[in-house]
């Protein structure tokens, strides 16, 4: 069942539907075989390019959509009620190109944008390192600029990096001078850019089809034409675009939610037990009424947030709550789900176990969920 | 090169499909859509116009909601549309809805080097409205194209067969009707349906194309459906319990339908 969705334009709507097409089309009948495999899904990734799906809230005057947060989150939200490593994989692309269009001078827009939201491209965002996850500012990732001021040379590993080996550029974060997290400074590196290696894929619980490795450059040299913002201003840029990128995992989060409630719900209905439906059994019935409550508060306080960033009003306590309700909501009910399901939800049978297993990793990435509320608490308490 | 296809808009395959009280297809109460078969055809003449720098124009005939049909070939990147929408023409058969499109097809300026179509519509699969137009407008018919060039004024098709395959020539002008193998639709992306909203259609009436109305809808049909009944659930399946002679009993239920 599609969710109910107030939309600010018929613009918007015919986006929803043309997701909606796409999704029903192409992405549904091949979810179940790709995240078995785990295979990385290049060309779904390509025709949501080519679609204008990528690149929804950037500029058009760039090969943007030029959609406001509120429309391009719902269009995260459909396609993550189908497949959550591909929502997931779009909001980190999008994620990759925040900087050079928010940080970046009018030069590096018109030299870079194009490419990046062009549809043929797909972006990294490198910031973890195996030692520093939360702490960003402790990285030792360093970008050490040449005696004439041309180049950067890149020296270091980055962790857990989606895309990573797939991506036409990667969006990284290296230190640049001793001072903790104001010595920080962000850079666009081409793929082609000799001294970069990946490890193996990790082998992870879930969301197989968003690869995740680790990155290392080694003596990488990049012009200082693609350092982004100043020199010292990496943090204050990676946490501006987590930001935003923490509404799209909200947005994805509560679509995997919905689809898990949806598949619950047309269970209750058709199961057995007792000589009637399951779903007629209130201890039932109110566990998927608790499911559509959580569902609806998150999508709820996910478009708060991004009406607030749309009005350009400040929106990172927002987003932090935001994200903080609809991971934890995602966890809760697709652990439901699996419940509403029985022994079926258990199976691979259902896609419900893997619901389950994608949810988990919301509540991890982009910041963890004690970081939101660290977030959260500083804001208020500040 | 301009280029016209021809498309209709059909009710949804995947929604419940019925008649009306007229024994016509019920096109009101079902949502409907841009003819799967049709799409190839739209996509192929948008490959053709963007190879040749031409232009590509949508052609319906139907009720106000086929408007939706057009919009979808818009979307996809055709340039312009155009909607013969007349009460009169409700019920037509595939004779009438030939000569209105021929008339239509006539009446555009600049006239059309190539009219694509697909090869049968979902709803009716009668199939021949391709080579009746092509009769009317006095252009050779080439139908079941699963490839398609058009190089110096001809066009050179593959038609696949069940035995062989056949490559034909026509000269241009020409009607084409392409199958479901010829290539993959696009879909439409968000810029083409932004795009969409304002490349023109214009709606004509069969008193625009000078077509008089007895010669068209349900009375002036050939033919009438005399009544309709669903088709009956399908039969239970048989089910062939294995006690040692199973292969054997498998073999006789093959070998009574003809399958062995
Ligand atoms: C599938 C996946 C994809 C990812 N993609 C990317 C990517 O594309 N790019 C990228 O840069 N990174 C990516 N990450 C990394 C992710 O952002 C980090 O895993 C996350 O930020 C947490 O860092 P950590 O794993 O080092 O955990 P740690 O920071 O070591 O945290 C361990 C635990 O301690 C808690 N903790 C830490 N500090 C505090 C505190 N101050 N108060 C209370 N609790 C605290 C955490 O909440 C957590 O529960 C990805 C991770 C995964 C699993």
């Amino acid at each position: 069942m599609p969710a109910e969705r107030l939309l600010p334009t018929d613009d918007s709507q015919d986006l929803i539907d043309l997701t909606r097409e796409i999704c029903r089309q192409d992405l549904a009948p091949q979810v179940d075989d790709m995240e078995r495999a785990g295979t990385f899904p290049e060309k779904t990734f390509r025709l949501l390019g080519q679609a204008g799906l990528l690149s929804l809230p950037y500029p058009e005057e760039f090969g943007g959509g030029a959609q406001p947060y509120e429309v391009y989150l719902q269009v995260v939200e459909e396609i993550a009620s189908v497949w959550m490593s591909v929502a997931v994989g779009a909001s980190v692309h999008a994620l990759t190109c925040y900087p050079v269009a928010t940080f970046g001078t009018d030069e590096q827009r018109q030299r870079l944008l194009p490419a990046m939201l062009g549809g043929d491209q797909l972006g990294a965002y490198c910031l973890s390192e195996p030692m520093s996850g939360s702490d960003v500012g402790s990285m030792t990732t360093r970008a050490t600029r040449s005696d004439d001021g041309g180049t950067y040379a890149l020296k270091g590993t980055k962790a857990w990096i989606s895309n990573a080996g797939h991506a036409d550029f990667y969006t990284t974060f290296a230190r640049t001078s001793d001072d903790g997290g104001r010595g920080l400074s962000c850079f666009i590196v081409p793929a082609q850019t000799e001294g970069i290696s990946f490890g193996a894929v990790e082998r992870t619980m879930g969301l197989r089809c968003d690869p995740i490795r680790q990155v290392t450059f080694e003596d990488a040299r990049v012009d200082a034409g693609q350092r982004v913002g100043e020199e010292g201003q990496g943090m204050a840029i990676a946490l501006s675009a987590l930001d935003s990128g923490r509404l799209g995992i909200a947005a994805a989060a509560t679509g995997l939610a919905q689809a898990a409630l949806d598949q619950a719900a047309a269970y209750a209905k058709e199961r057995r037990q007792f000589g009637r439906a399951i779903g007629e059994f209130q201890g039932l019935a109110f566990l998927l009424a608790d499911m559509e409550a959580a569902v609806t508060s998150s999508r709820a306080s996910y478009l708060y947030a991004a009406r607030m960033r749309d009005a350009g009003r400040p929106f990172s306590k927002q987003a932090a709550v935001a994200k903080l309700v609809a991971t934890d909501a995602a966890m809760k009910v697709t652990t439901d789900a699996v419940q509403v399901l029985g022994g079926a939800g258990y199976t691979q049978d259902f896609p419900l176990e893997r619901y389950m297993r994608e949810a988990k990793v919301t509540q991890i990435f982009e910041g963890t969920n004690q970081i939101q509320r660290l977030v959260i608490s500083r804001q208020l308490l500040g | 090169m301009n280029i016209v296809v021809c498309v209709k808009y059909v009710p949804d395959a995947q929604a419940d499909r019925t008649f009306s009280v007229d024994n016509t297809t019920d096109r009101a109460g079902v949502d409907g859509l841009l003819s799967e078969l049709d799409e190839y055809a739209v996509e192929e003449a948008l490959k053709i116009a963007e190879a040749n720098d031409g232009e590509v124009t949508i052609l319906t005939i139907g009720p106000d909601r086929a408007a939706d049909a057009l919009k979808k070939a818009l979307q996809m990147g055709a340039h312009r549309a155009v909607h013969v929408n007349d009460a009169a023409i409700h019920g037509s058969d595939a004779i009438a809805t030939s000569l209105v499109l021929a008339k239509a097809i006539q009446k555009l300026d600049p006239q059309p080097d190539l009219v694509l179509t697909g090869m049968a519509s979902t709803d009716g699969t009668m199939g021949v409205v391709p080579t009746m137009l092509a009769e009317r407008l006095g252009l050779p018919a080439v139908t079941y194209a699963s490839e398609l060039t058009v190089a110096d004024g001809k066009v050179s098709v593959r038609r696949d067969g069940d035995l062989a395959s056949q490559t034909i020539e026509a000269t241009l002008p020409a009607l084409v009707s392409v199958t479901d193998q010829i290539n993959e639709p696009r879909y439409p992306s968000f810029k083409g349906i932004m795009a969409a909203k304002k490349k023109p259609v214009d709606t004509w009436t069969l008193a625009d194309l000078g077509v008089d109305a007895e010669l068209v809808g349900l009375t002036a049909a050939w033919t009438t459906v005399e009544s309709f009944s669903a088709r009956p659930p399908r039969q239970k399946g048989q089910i062939v319990t294995d006690e040692g002679d199973g292969g054997s009993k498998l073999a006789v239920f093959l070998g009574e339908h003809k399958f062995l």
